[in-house]
């Protein structure tokens, strides 16, 4: 998903408020900023959702390499409306973390330095305009599949960021479906591109969901404390589920053999991805990690002047008010 | 000096005739950015008539811890409410 | 030249502007300085795609080859384009991008407020739609220009090069030939000469305010309005927009 593999943080609270806290979610409250919180599901939830803005933000990017080459003026229109989206939706996440205590300077900076990291999908290449097609349709469906959930998350900023990310987001995964189907029915060239882009982002996409969480104590706290809605293998199934007849009706090839409907578990079953390719993507050595952090990196440092310099001119303009007051 | 841009808290109005509500926030080096700021941000999709924007520090909060003193006394003063009386049907409307 | 000739130049010029530089903008999402400059680049490269069209469908009527915004778009090489230079020049630092974006923004804003009494009324419509989108553009892109200006030393620094650097691409948004002859005769755009004070004075004050000193001389590059001689940039620009379109002919999107 979005945050993938946040690990629970410990907490060593005294065991009366904590039983209080627990209650209050077990009621269904919303936890807001000045309330009192157990220190792990602060820091958690600042990891979590530190690394859901980060995967906005570095998501722009393998999207963002074919704004310039789209092919129609509408594509275009259209694909950069949404990744204009996904920077909105990085600043509500950014923002909603800000009410823990922490800036987004600072969460900027641990993400630039390798401190904090991003959803592994973005680690790969858009080769082809279908993959544009692609990403909003498997990697938006994907990651819908864990925000719509998190709207009834126990913390209040980012249960309202996820009410506003999924309200806008609802044409994200049909304006990829709709590009992806054009080339579905078009020339040959554009159904090789379109079979090409399910096939190599297909693993990536189940890959969203983290490892399965059957033996992992941290899913346990967090979904105790709500900030964790289902777990990765009920999603990924259902991911699965909805996202098998849609290929089949774009006509295009399973891309992976192993995907059956099972009668007796009223579910598909499929391949699991390779997972040693997703712990090498996790360590940095996805195809396009460096790349992408380098282009983080190049942003802010380049920007440096510009923040400072407007900061500068807000400063000389307060200073001359209060002067003339 | 630390150089990150103040955090400002966003309220926009919707529609005429409908009151401020509070959207999110944003980051801005000053009021008059922090507004066109919010125009970018907050009303991409048609969303607004009018923008507010207040720096998150200039915001008092009550305390939570207050709920009780600040919000349950004004439970007990049911005759506040419309339906605390009884008007025969034969009045009509009222 | 016919006056539908001449018209066709004329909504060529416009639509060739706004679809370069939105283009050029666009080339911004997601490697700006901060996140909500990011949003806002791109909500000005997005009525930019927006009028570009407007003006290409229109340019397509008055050809009557049956040719759509897109063909026109995607489909002509550079030297049948006919944006001004200024437009088409690299983004450059952030600095730079945003000088380009006041200096045609202030134009622009002048330029459709005088279309908005335009006698035809397909282009009188386009122009009171898109003045709104630009008198937003003008007000962000002069504010950012001051801030700059008058930011740092080094923010001021940047911003004195990039103006030094734009402004001899300035003089060809007022430089009038056969085409805005026609255009005024038949009352449908104004003459591109008649804006220049107004510019000045809109420009020179922001300059003041920005802290900024305006270039003393006043040579202009010319070319692109004609397409008799574009930049080197516009070919490479027009290889990346243009390439799906180009490799795949026929091809639906």
């Amino acid at each position: 998903m979005y945050a993938q593999m946040v690990k629970s943080e410990a907490t060593n609270d005294d065991p009366e408020r904590l039983a209080a806290f627990q209650a209050r979610i077990d009621a269904g409250e919303k936890i807001e900023p000045k309330d009192w919180m157990p220190e792990g599901y602060r820091k958690t939830l600042i990891r979590q959702i530190g690394q859901h803005a980060h995967s906005e933000i570095v998501g722009q990017l393998p999207e963002g390499n074919w704004i310039t080459r789209a092919p129609t003026l509408e594509r275009k229109a259209i694909l950069l409306a949404k990744v204009q989206d996904e920077a909105g939706h990085g600043l509500y996440l950014y923002c909603a973390a800000e009410t823990l205590g922490v800036s987004r300077d600072e969460l900027t900076e641990m993400l630039l330095d390798g401190r904090m990291k991003y959803s592994s999908i973005f680690n790969y290449p858009t080769l082809n305009w279908a993959d544009i097609g692609a990403v909003g349709w498997l990697v938006d469906g994907a990651a819908i599949m864990n925000q719509v959930p998190l709207q009834r998350t126990s913390f209040g900023p980012y249960s309202r960021a996820m009410i506003r990310i999924c309200k806008e987001e609802s044409f994200h995964q049909r304006q990829g479906y709709d590009a992806i189907r054009k080339m579905a029915e078009g020339t040959p060239e554009q159904r090789r591109m379109a079979q090409d882009a399910l096939n190599r982002l297909w693993f990536p996409s189940l890959m969203m969901f983290g490892p399965s969480d059957k033996d992992s104590v941290h899913s346990e706290q967090s979904m105790k404390w709500k900030i964790k809605m289902n777990t990765n293998d009920e999603l990924r199934q259902k991911f699965v589920d909805q996202t098998v007849p849609q290929i089949e009706f774009l006509g295009l090839d399973l891309p992976d053999p192993g995907i059956k409907w099972n009668e007796e578990r009223g579910h598909y079953d499929y391949t699991d991805p390779d997972w040693s390719e997703f712990y090498d993507v996790i360590k940095g050595n996805g195809p396009c990690n460096t790349d992408r952090l380098a282009a983080r990196n190049k942003a802010w440092d380049d920007g440096k002047w510009v923040r400072d310099g407007l900061l500068a001119h807000a400063r000389k303009k307060a200073a001359a008010r209060v002067a003339a007051e | 000096m630390k150089n990150e841009w103040p955090l400002w808290e966003v309220f926009i109005r919707g529609q005429h005739g409908m009151s401020h509500r509070h959207v999110g926030s944003l980051h801005a080096p000053d009021a008059e950015m922090a507004i066109k700021n919010a125009r970018d941000v907050y009303t991409r999709r048609n969303e607004g008539v009018s923008i507010w924007v207040v720096e998150a520090r200039h915001i008092a909060a009550s305390s939570p811890s207050d709920k009780g003193p600040l919000y349950e006394p004004s439970e007990s003063k049911v005759y506040r409410h419309p339906t605390f009386f009884d008007i025969p049907d034969e009045v009509g409307a009222m | 030249m016919t006056r539908d000739e001449a018209f066709l130049q004329f909504l060529l010029r416009m639509g060739d502007n706004t679809l370069v530089l939105g283009h050029r903008v666009s080339e911004w999402c997601g490697h700006a300085p901060v996140l909500e400059e990011d949003i806002a680049l791109a909500n000005t490269a997005l009525d930019l795609i927006g009028q570009t069209q407007m003006w290409l469908a229109l340019a397509g009527e008055v050809q009557g080859e049956g040719k759509s915004a897109d063909d026109l778009a995607f489909l002509r090489d550079a030297w049948d384009f006919r944006n001004v230079l200024l437009v088409e020049v690299p983004n450059g630092d952030f600095g730079r991008t945003l000088m380009r974006q006041f200096l045609f923004d202030a134009w622009h804003k002048l330029m459709l407020e005088r279309l908005m009494n335009s006698s035809d009324e397909r282009v009188a419509a386009i122009a009171a739609k898109a003045v709104k989108e630009v008198t937003y553009h003008v007000e962000r892109s002069r504010d950012t220009v001051v801030g700059l200006g008058d930011g740092t030393e080094e923010s001021h620094a940047r911003m004195q090069e990039a103006l030094d650097y734009l402004w001899p691409y300035v003089g060809e948004l007022f430089a009038a030939d056969a085409v805005d002859e026609a255009m005024v005769a038949a009352g449908i755009a104004p003459d591109p000469a008649s804006l220049r004070a107004d510019y000045d004075a809109l420009v020179g004050a922001a300059m003041a305010e920005a802290t900024l000193s305006l270039p003393k001389s006043d040579f202009a590059h010319k070319g692109g309005r004609n397409g008799r001689m574009h930049t080197e940039h516009l070919g490479h620009l027009l290889t990346q927009m243009q390439w799906l379109q180009r490799a795949y002919p026929g091809a639906t999107w």
